[in-house]
């Protein structure tokens, strides 16, 4: 089991540095993709050791619950990036946990950027993005098949505004569940 | 050289047939050295009041491609004899268009005009035209096209049409639209109104159908839409993206982002067989193809780099691939959404530098680079089919706006709706035969 455990941190943090992608320039916004992708595979291990601990707490959760931790939905990301922060993934694990633990239970993963560039580049993008969570979602041992990922790219932001703080919302990956008790 | 910006303020409100405002055209930046003609109000012999007004169409036309300056209706003071050359030359006026509308048979008009180069004194073109009511605006547009090019040695794009899509917010619910109206706002027919986003609407090179992108079922597809008819066909459906529709220069196939195989690729799709042919291998996003007029390269965007620029790729006569991918852009950190010219010589695309997404063109012969438009947030170039001006996304006032600029960057005008977004501009081909 713990031999296990160590594969798929190991798995895990392979699949997060090579999903990034490289050479971020100059002269774009701050968080460097190769950066956040670097940082990725200590931190995974840690998570992971946390993840065991909260694992039953999190299987009786509750999604109706406002106060429990799986009421957050939404993983925030870089400018034209799709690594996870820290915090991104600490979230998604949680409800991997919850997926496994309620193999009933359906999840939208919708991905989304912000205005900046052009629109079909940027539904490639949510797609990326949507897909990451996906992806460590599945390396969680959660079954393909409740997992369902769709991008809308610039098209549906939270925040209409055009300026930075905006945009910070609108880089996102909802997770919507469809079917759960 | 010194350039001249002439800021006109002139806006003017346009309505559609049906009354209803629709887009706004507000003339932003005009050009130095645009040549001044007369175009005096057509003479009209009917009983009823006129049914169009052909000259202030044509003036219009004219003064929106930023290469002429009409003398305004209001400074429009008429010797006895419309064609005393010598009145027009000392007001500083090169070239008079004059002409006339009678009523033909029942809601059919007889439009006749001339064209006269005032310093020679010489006609340079002539024409009698007919039409019927409802087409009165396409014959104006038609006679602007005779003047453009008749003056300046390059067909006119006035006849022609625009694709764009449309958000608003409709009894408090996101509305999408696909719209098309003509090169001058007017005549706006909406094709297709969904609560789901609409996208990337793209001619066929017979200017008769429409393809685009549609999230009706939750998730993206392909549609073909007949413009006339109505008539709309599913054409690509496949588990994750079906993207960027672009028409091969035949009419036979599309040009398209699919993901099914895992991530973002370009395929051919065979319209009639409906088969799909795989063009680029990489695990980076590959998107938004557009075809060379000869038939023969793709250019794309891939973040292959690291960040999205453009690749260009040799096709054989069936669409397959037959060369590996070549960088074609070099400047700046973001450069995608590219389109090629008619005439295949030259690419319009989103170059972002320096936290600002402009619009660009790149000569493909000669490898240079002008930013056309230094927008914010430009997005969706698309070229007139005269190659002559290259219309765009941009952001005024917080609001999604069409803009269209001449591609040396001079003369620019600006379509907006009164409220919510337009956007995703596609200009048509030439409609009419030449």
């Amino acid at each position: 089991m713990n031999i296990f455990k160590a594969l798929l941190v190991l798995l895990f943090s392979v699949t997060l540095l090579t999903g990034c992608p490289s050479t971020p320039s100059k002269d774009d916004t701050t968080g460097g993709e190769g950066g956040a992708g670097a940082k990725g595979s200590g931190d995974a291990a840690q998570i992971e050791g946390q993840g065991a601990d909260i694992s039953g707490g999190v299987s009786s959760m509750s999604l109706e619950d406002p106060a429990s931790p799986l009421s957050k939905r939404v993983i925030y990301f870089d400018y034209n990036s799709y690594a996870l922060s820290d915090e991104g993934r600490a979230l998604v694990e949680l409800h991997a946990q919850y997926l496994s633990a309620h193999p009933e239970s359906k999840l939208v993963l919708e991905g989304h950027t912000d205005e900046r560039g052009s629109r079909e580049y940027n539904i490639a993008l949510g797609e990326r993005r949507a897909g990451a969570v996906q992806k460590i979602i599945q390396l969680l041992g959660v079954d393909a098949a409740q997992l369902q990922a769709i991008s809308f790219g610039e098209e549906r932001p939270v925040d209409p505004g055009h300026v930075e703080d905006a945009w910070q919302v609108n880089r996102r990956v909802e997770l919507l569940y469809t079917e759960h008790r | 050289m010194k350039q001249i910006w002439v800021l006109l303020t002139c806006i003017v409100w346009l309505w559609s047939s049906s009354a209803r405002a629709v887009l706004t055209i507000e003339i932003t930046e005009g050009i130095d050295g645009a040549l001044p003609i007369a175009v005096l109000p057509f003479d009209w012999q009917g009983e009823a009041g006129v049914p169009e007004d052909i000259a202030a169409i044509v003036a219009a036309d004219l003064q929106r491609s930023g290469r002429f300056a009409p003398l305004a209706r209001a400074q429009l003071e008429q010797p006895k004899n419309q064609l005393d050359f010598g009145f027009w030359k000392s007001r500083g006026i090169d070239h008079l268009l004059v002409g006339k509308m009678l009523p033909a048979a029942q809601g059919q008009y007889k439009v006749q005009f001339q064209l006269f180069d005032v310093v020679k004194g010489e006609q340079l073109a002539g024409y009698s035209m007919g039409a019927e009511d409802k087409h009165l605006r396409k014959l104006a547009h038609r006679i602007s096209d005779i003047v453009f090019e008749t003056l300046l040695g390059v067909p006119g794009a006035f006849d022609t049409k625009i694709a764009y899509v449309t958000a608003t917010e409709e009894k408090k619910q996101r509305t999408y639209k696909l719209a098309v109206a003509d090169a001058d706002g007017m005549n706006e027919q909406i094709i297709l109104s969904s609560r789901q986003p609409l996208m990337s609407p793209a001619w066929s090179p017979d200017g008769k159908r429409l393809a685009y992108v549609s999230f009706e079922n939750q998730r993206p597809q392909v549609f073909v839409q007949t413009i006339s008819s109505g008539k709309r066909e599913m054409v690509a459906a496949n588990a994750g993206l079906n993207n960027a529709p672009v028409w091969s220069p035949d009419g036979t196939r599309l040009a398209l982002t699919l993901s099914r195989d895992g991530n973002a690729e370009i395929y051919v799709l065979n319209l009639a067989s409906k088969r799909q042919y795989r063009i680029t291998r990489h695990y980076a996003i590959d998107t938004e193809a557009t075809w060379s007029p000869d038939g023969k390269q793709l250019v794309f965007t891939s973040d292959r780099g690291g960040r999205p620029q453009l690749y260009q790729i040799s096709l054989d006569s069936v669409g397959r691939r037959v060369s590996s991918p070549k960088r074609l852009s070099f400047e700046g950190s973001y450069n995608s959404r590219a389109v090629y010219s008619a005439d295949g010589s030259r690419l319009a695309f989103v170059h972002g530098k320096e936290g600002r997404f402009t619009i660009a063109v790149m000569d493909l012969k000669r490898r240079s680079m002008l930013v056309v438009a230094d927008t914010r947030l430009g997005e969706s170039p698309s070229f007139a089919p005269n190659g002559m001006m290259v219309i765009y996304a941009a952001e005024k006032g917080g609001k999604g706006v069409l803009e269209a600029v001449s591609v040396e960057g001079r003369a620019r005008q600006r379509l907006g709706l009164q409220s919510g977004d337009v956007r995703e501009p596609a200009w048509s081909p030439y409609l009419s035969k030449r």
